[in-house]
């Protein structure tokens, strides 16, 4: 195992956070208040409760989730769009690095950065509402596999994306839709029964109810249906990337 | 009994096509030993940076084999990656990072520890020691150059392949420039270079490889190349101009210039006779008489134009 390519990875991308931090960590924490003020405070006082939580409560692991992904997918694919895009790939593609080790520094360092911004968006929602987790573990285990699994995802779309445009398309167009439509905001209960149906086929439907159920112990499906589900998407996000290498898809000519 | 030398670098049959059709490397051959340094040399998309880009695992090739210093490139890429340092053609940079971090890094992702002595070496050999705080957008593009060679050179590559290292730099920088590679040389340093320039490989190379449409036209010692096809001739200023040459000069291989008053004879100058006392004397005894002499060596720019004209 090359470490220190690990490593000289993983520092270089967490060094490109700290250079835009404002982007990074500021903006994503300003517009989860502003979510917790429009949706807690505005929308959430004339909904009581959700399952027994109040309203502003209930969307903190909807706005977790949220953010995770959405960051999760952004931060990989610029990491490896980036390079892609400014030439400089060609250092790590003649490297003597294993792709094991160029997804653990890129998709380490995406995820490490989803990560904070989880924890510092749980912290800021404890400035708006109270807020109780009962499993921490499961919680933190769920932010884990979410960050790492999207930010593989977000590595095939940096690997498989030739323009700035195809960089955007499955954030905007595909993850965000899909979380909203996830029951980030509301409990599938809400939906007429037909709508409840189709909302299960939305994977983000799991792992936001299982966040949820690691805070308040209600979800919409089974905890484990939620890990099985994340864990088998993980692993075959991983199973893509490693293909991709091997064969050079967008990366070798 | 000679010891026969293994080569650091071993390509054989190398091919590679490219997903449009387009054959790039046709069967490349080439065997290059410690601390030499190879030109190659080809006009524009004769294969130069395919061929490099292969060896170091940008490019995949479709078939034949690749060996740095004994080690299989696939097979064994840890190894031979970690030997091989690449300069490559384009300025590509990380704008936001400085010249001392992008260095680091290079270091690290080829495995080796962090050592800031070697570090500091590398960039006051290459006179970027006063900019290693500077962003890499600040640099000008000649100093960009430097930063990718010491990036390079930053694992201490044992292999260093350099592709159009002077490409649009200044002629003080490519002499600068010229001057570091012979420094690596002494250091040991195994250095491929491709070029447009031919007075680059005329300059700095032992030997000389001529690639045009993926193939390997001739690879020759640059001296021997230079002596075997290069044509020396003597250029006469006649005091007076000559209507024809005369039939006593017939049987030398003389030229007469349009305006009349020049004559160029081509000989071999590897040759036993070189011919040139018997056409003085017959010059004499034809009452043409020059009042200056020249001799010419043919550069290796005229080498490899005739080369490629001939191959194409």
């Amino acid at each position: 195992m090359n470490f220190y390519a690990v490593m000289a990875i993983y520092k270089f991308e967490m060094a490109r956070t700290r250079r835009t931090l404002v982007q990074s960590i500021v903006a994503p924490v300003i517009s989860t208040s502003l979510y917790f003020i429009v949706f807690g405070a505005a929308i959430g006082s004339r909904i009581t409760e959700v399952g027994g939580v109040s309203y502003g409560a209930f969307i903190v692991p909807g706005l977790i989730m949220l953010n995770l992904l959405m960051h999760s997918i952004s931060n990989a694919s610029f990491a490896i769009y980036m390079p892609k895009f400014v030439g400089t790939v060609y250092e790590v593609l003649s490297a003597p690095v294993s792709t094991v080790e160029v997804v653990l520094g890129y998709v380490g360092a995406a995820a490490t950065k989803s990560i904070i911004l989880g924890l510092i968006i749980l912290a800021t929602a404890t400035f708006f509402i109270p807020l109780r987790i009962e499993h921490p573990v499961i919680m933190l285990l769920f932010v884990f596999l979410t960050s790492i699994t999207f930010s593989l995802l977000g590595f095939i779309l940096g690997i498989w994306a030739d323009n700035f445009e195809k960089l955007s398309i499955v954030p905007s167009l595909i993850v965000t839709p899909l979380v909203f439509l996830g029951g980030s905001f509301y409990s599938t209960d809400m939906l007429p029964p037909f709508w409840q149906s189709v909302t299960l086929f939305n994977p983000v439907l799991y792992l936001v109810s299982g966040l949820r159920w690691s805070f308040y112990e209600i979800s919409e499906v089974n905890i484990l249906v939620s890990l099985v589900s994340i864990t088998a998407f993980m692993l075959l996000c991983f199973s893509i990337v490693l293909y991709m290498f091997k064969t050079g898809y967008k990366l070798r000519t | 009994m000679n010891a026969v030398t293994e080569p650091i670098l071993s390509i054989q049959n190398l091919n590679k096509t490219f997903a449009d059709g387009f054959q790039a490397l046709k069967n490349i051959n080439l065997e290059i030993q410690k601390g030499e340094i190879i030109a190659l040399l080809g006009p524009n998309g004769a294969g130069k940076t395919t061929l490099i880009s292969a060896i170091c695992g940008i490019v995949q090739a479709n078939s034949g084999t690749v060996t740095v210093a004994g080690y299989d490139i696939a097979r064994d890429y840890r190894k031979t990656r970690s030997i091989i340092g690449l300069v490559p053609q384009e300025l590509s940079t990380d704008s936001f990072e400085t010249v001392w971090n992008t260095l680091v890094f290079s270091r690290g992702l080829f495995g080796k520890k962090a050592n800031s002595a070697h570090i500091e070496k590398v960039l006051k050999a290459l006179s970027l020691w006063d900019k290693k705080d500077n962003m890499l957008m600040t640099l000008s593009g000649g100093m960009k150059r430097r930063v990718l060679i010491a990036k390079a050179l930053s694992h201490e590559p044992a292999v260093l392949f350099l592709d159009e290292p002077t490409a649009g730099v200044d002629v003080s920088l490519r002499k600068d420039m010229w001057k570091i590679v012979q420094e690596l040389k002494n250091d040991g340093v195994t250095i491929i270079l491709t070029t447009h320039y031919i007075e680059e490989a005329e300059e700095i190379a032992d030997r000389v490889g001529v690639i045009n449409a993926g193939e390997i036209i001739l690879v020759e010692d640059k001296t021997e190349l230079m002596s075997k096809l290069g044509k020396k001739q003597v250029s006469l200023d006649l005091c007076d101009p000559l209507a024809t040459i005369p039939k006593s000069l017939a049987g030398y291989s003389l030229e007469l210039s349009e305006n009349k008053d020049q004559l160029t004879y081509t000989f071999d100058s590897l040759g036993d006779r070189t011919g040139i006392t018997s056409l003085l004397d017959d010059l004499k005894a034809a009452d043409i008489y020059f009042r200056d002499l020249n001799t010419i060596q043919s550069s290796l720019e005229d080498i490899f134009v005739n080369l490629v004209e001939e191959s194409s």
